[in-house]
């Protein structure tokens, strides 16, 4: 059963979206993280959703997978309503005891709220259509033109990469230690909070030495297999923008536009 | 002189610092041809890892020397050529595999040699059906069996077109089912491929399938020669802390009791035989 684990929260498919470049993602998706900050009027809020809906249809993803980031931030969201619609001075509409809500107040909160749920939405769909291990391809390739300032992009990429590689090895050894220790008595579940922390050293100890035994013969087998770093390197499968790459691309510029134009000019 | 294909001349190596602790291989010299299929038997601690490891310039000897292809593994320069030409397979099948996903894995060695991606495309395909793991190339690794994982591991080797594969006990990790699917990949790759075999393992089975056996105890070679050669010694290989094949054990108690067997029996067909003959 936890051979069946999956890492992240990819949704596999075939669609226009899970098919772009990862590097167009990740740039598109910044993009628009950044351009959120440019709307000041409500209406900006409705360009910004029509859009989002858009790559939701097309990336046939269901809704509900999309908005479930927001369960982790629900706190924080709550809170940064909350401080914006009261502590925010101007003109008071409803006052009781020290508390007061402004009509600034009340409309910083609604623009905050809705600048986190687009901007956790939109994360989402990037983590939602880009396996992890073509996230890391582009991040590395991404992080490239940056080396020469001493960014270590090569290195990055084949830690997170080996580390996607080995967290399914690990959860199957720790379940292998845990079943282990319990036909010996050994109790995970019962107690208070220390004793359980406490019953976790002999799970820990033991996968950890196996943890650095196994990094060591990994080290040595991909030395035997000619691995001398970044320099020189090819890969199989080289990343390409291909011409919906640069569609994605117009479109969002396209959106930017329209953001600008909702700020300065219209309504 | 010679036209080996691997030659080692007074090796020696020694691990840590200190010159006088006890070396782990002492004044090895042996010549290995190009095509030969030799299995490396030993009991524990007797030196075959750290000899596996010298042959690829992993480590480099603290006397003596390696030539692979007449060239000497002391040479820094030719490093990566050493490595290419003699690719090497662990035991650990999950601790030699990089990638997420098979065929990214396969790649990993071609990249590092700085390929171009519709070779290593054409490599990774080779690869993988010579080791009959084609119809698993978009797989994850640890959806595999053992046996799986070290055929993929063998096919990564494969696509560096190595010339020699050196295994270090590459099926003791393994259930039976998955020992002989690699035990028959690596016969097939030796006898339809051409690539030089050295096997270390602790099956006696598996050293049978060799053409040749090297028997090692403290750091030292103490026997070589062909499978019925070595083995038909019970009483010497027994004193390095091995075994014989079962067959081969039952011939010797036999011949023991007085039953005129030959005492090179290998296999159950050639017991078979044998007892045949004996009306
Ligand atoms: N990294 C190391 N540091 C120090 N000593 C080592 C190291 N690796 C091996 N040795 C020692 O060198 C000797 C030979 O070890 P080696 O691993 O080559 O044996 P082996 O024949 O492969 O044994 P096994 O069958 O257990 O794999 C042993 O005495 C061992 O303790
Ligand atoms: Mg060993």
């Amino acid at each position: 059963m936890l051979r069946d684990i999956t890492i992240g929260q990819y949704v596999p498919g075939e669609s226009v979206i899970h098919r772009l470049d990862p590097r167009t993602k990740i740039l598109l998706t910044l993009i628009f993280i950044i351009s959120l900050f440019i709307i000041v009027k409500f209406s900006g809020y409705i360009i910004a959703a029509a859009f989002l809906f858009g790559v939701i249809y097309l990336s046939r993803i269901p809704i509900k997978y999309t908005v479930k980031g927001l369960r982790g931030i629900l706190i924080i969201l709550l809170i940064t309503i909350l401080i914006n619609m009261f502590m925010t001075p101007g003109r008071v509409l409803w006052s009781f005891l020290f508390l007061r809500i402004t009509y600034e107040g009340l409309t910083q909160a609604v623009f905050m709220g809705l600048r986190l749920v687009f901007l956790i939405v939109g994360t989402s769909l990037l983590t939602l259509t880009t396996p992890p291990i073509i996230m890391t391809d582009g991040i590395e390739y991404l992080l490239k033109p940056f080396r020469p300032i001493g960014v270590p992009a090569h290195e990055l990429a084949m830690m997170m990469t080996i580390a996607l590689r080995f967290i399914p090895t690990l959860m199957e050894e720790t379940d292998k230690i845990m079943k282990a220790q319990m036909a010996r008595g050994a109790d995970f579940e019962s107690g208070n909070v220390l004793n359980r922390a406490r019953s976790m050293v002999p799970l820990l100890v033991p996968l950890f030495i196996n943890a650095f035994r196994r990094a060591d013969e990994l080290a040595i087998a991909m030395e035997a297999r000619c691995y001398k770093g970044g320099e020189g390197r090819t890969r199989l499968h080289e990343l390409k923008y291909s011409p919906k790459d640069y569609i994605a691309f117009f479109m969002t510029f396209v959106m930017v536009g329209l953001f600008i134009w909702n700020r300065y000019w219209v309504w | 002189m010679d036209n080996f294909f691997i030659k080692t001349k007074n090796l020696t190596y020694i691990y840590g610092k200190e010159k006088n602790s006890k070396p782990a291989l002492k004044n090895i010299d042996v010549g290995i041809k190009k095509g030969e299929f030799v299995a490396i038997l030993g009991e524990n601690g007797s030196g075959k890892s750290t000899f596996a490891r010298l042959l690829n310039a992993l480590i480099i000897p603290t006397d003596g020397e390696v030539f692979i292809k007449g060239i000497n593994t002391k040479d820094s320069t030719k490093v990566w050529d050493i490595r290419q030409t003699v690719g090497m397979v662990f035991q650990n099948p999950d601790n030699q595999l990089v990638a997420t996903i098979v065929e990214d894995d396969v790649a990993f060695g071609p990249e590092n040699l700085g390929i171009k991606p519709d070779e290593i495309r054409k490599r990774v395909d080779m690869a993988l059906k010579a080791v009959d793991m084609y119809e698993y190339r978009f797989k994850e690794p640890h959806r595999l069996s053992g046996g799986q994982k070290q055929r993929v591991a063998i096919a990564g080797i494969i696509a560096m077109k190595p010339e020699c594969i050196v295994l270090d006990e590459p099926t003791a990790m393994l259930d039976p089912l998955g020992r002989s699917e690699v035990m028959e990949t690596i016969v097939r790759l030796n006898k339809e491929e051409g690539i030089t075999i050295i096997l270390i393992t602790h099956f006696m089975e598996e050293a049978v399938l060799a053409d040749r056996v090297i028997v090692m105890s403290k750091g030292e070679i103490k026997m070589d020669g062909t499978p019925k050669s070595v083995f038909s010694d019970v009483e010497k290989i027994r004193s390095y802390g091995l075994d014989v094949p079962q067959v081969t054990e039952l011939s010797y108690l036999l011949r023991q009791d007085g039953i005129n067997i030959p005492p090179d029996i290998l296999t159950v067909d050639e017991m078979v035989d044998g007892l045949c003959q004996l009306k």
